[in-house]
């Protein structure tokens, strides 16, 4: 306990492996905690296209791979559970030294400054019959779960990339695609809408919503939609319901400690990464509404590294 | 003491359900990138906890049956066995103190 680290880094998509590659290289020994669902979002999607390097494309899960191992070879630590609540002390004197505390259960670990990049968190529909049924027919990944859906119906919710992506991959499995949408056209790329657009398996319910997803014996058996404009209702007979309706910011352990916006995202002082507490930077989707991209990500990580080697080079000796 | 072990559908019955201890059934796959994250904490999980829960995989892919048999729809899923009854089941990775609790459960 009384060891004090150099940096630590929470999270472990694109922006946390970028900041450990960058800040094991400069010597600093970072510990990664990476939390269970390590490599980030990632890790539950397929080929990775837009990647730069990468011509043909790459797996997700195996570029993330990649980016671990490289952090690891430049002796970056790793530990693979979630945080459960950290200390973060600010001094309001900027260059200040503190030591922040980051617990997992139990062990608690310090260091002088801390790389903040949880990434952003599915965000569920809130209707009756989703909790419930999660794991039994409501999915938040299709690459997971799709699997289990071969020859049946699915119904996808969302209109952005992400739910264009699940509805296509999920085309390899289920007989039939349907994507619920509420508005009258997609905010996805026209490239990965125009994929969708073209599949056979896929058809859309354009301006709906799904109000209440319906099950019997333990799993889902449809959905009932609302029709936006009319307001008419239907059923639609399905086995599973796969929700990418966007994501929200993985922020709530910061909450009181580092300032957020109004949608709970962390403020850093732009261009740089610094958060409102000296020695604490952010970086990723945890940051970013705007690009959400692997690669943004991976840029902003690389950055705050940057910010954490200067500030801990700034630091006087106590 | 204590490293998961792997069982099938032909061994489910007497590794699983007749088992005199409580155990723990990682329904798993290849393809599942969350699996792999849960793996490496079933197999720490095993060491500490291995004289009071076994924990067992069982790969979704192989053993079709038993994964009907459960109505296994996400993975992974992880259901904690008694007596030969399923008691209680969690799905998706979860942090190490999550999996605990659901051994304890059964304990």
């Amino acid at each position: 306990m009384d060891e004090v680290r150099n940096l630590i880094i929470i999270g472990s998509g694109p922006a946390g492996y970028t900041a450990a590659i960058y800040a094991a290289r400069a010597n600093l020994t970072p510990l990664v905690i990476e939390g269970v669902e390590s490599g980030g979002s990632l890790m539950t999607t397929t080929e990775v296209e837009n990647f730069p390097g990468f011509a043909d494309g790459i797996m997700g899960p195996e570029l993330m791979d990649a980016m671990r191992k490289q952090a690891e070879r430049f002796g970056a630590e790793f530990v693979t559970d979630d945080v459960t609540r950290v200390e973060l002390v600010n001094t309001g004197v900027p260059g200040s030294s503190a030591h922040h505390t980051v617990y997992v259960g139990e062990t608690a670990y310090r260091a002088k400054a801390v790389i903040l990049c949880t990434g952003s968190a599915w965000r569920p529909l809130g209707v009756p019959g989703e909790q419930e049924y999660l794991g039994h027919g409501v999915s938040s990944c299709a690459t997971c779960d799709g699997f289990f859906f071969r020859g049946k119906d699915v119904v996808v919710v969302g209109g952005g990339d992400s739910a264009m992506e699940e509805a296509t991959f999920l085309t390899r499995f289920a007989s039939k695609v349907t994507i619920v949408h509420r508005r009258d056209e997609f905010r996805a790329s026209k490239i990965m809408a125009d994929r969708a657009l073209a599949n056979d398996k896929i058809q859309v319910e354009w301006n709906s919503v799904v109000e209440e997803i319906l099950g019997d014996d333990g799993r889902v058996t449809g959905v009932r939609l609302r029709n936006v404009h009319t307001g008419a209702t239907k059923t639609l007979a399905t086995a599973g319901v796969f929700v990418a309706i966007g994501h929200d910011p993985r922020s709530t352990l910061f909450r009181g400690q580092v300032e957020l916006d109004e949608n709970g995202y962390v403020k850093v002082q732009s261009p740089s990464t610094r958060t409102s507490v000296p020695g604490v930077f952010a970086a990723g989707d945890l940051v970013d509404h705007t690009y959400r991209q692997a690669i943004t990500a991976a840029g902003s990580g690389c950055a705050a590294a940057l910010d954490a080697e200067r500030f801990l080079a700034t630091l006087t000796e106590d | 003491m204590g490293a998961t072990s792997v069982v099938t559908d032909a061994s489910f019955a007497s590794d699983v359900l007749q088992s005199d201890k409580p155990v723990l059934v990682d329904f798993w796959a290849e393809w599942c990138a969350p699996c792999r994250k849960v793996d490496i904490l079933l197999e720490e999980i095993a060491s500490e906890m291995g004289d009071k829960v076994r924990i067992v995989k069982l790969n979704i892919d192989d053993n079709p049956e038993t994964t009907r048999a459960y109505r296994v729809m996400s993975a992974p899923t992880l259901t904690v066995f008694k007596d030969g009854e399923p008691v209680q089941s969690i799905v998706g990775a979860r942090p190490k103190s999550d999996l605990v609790k659901l051994i304890e459960s059964a304990l």
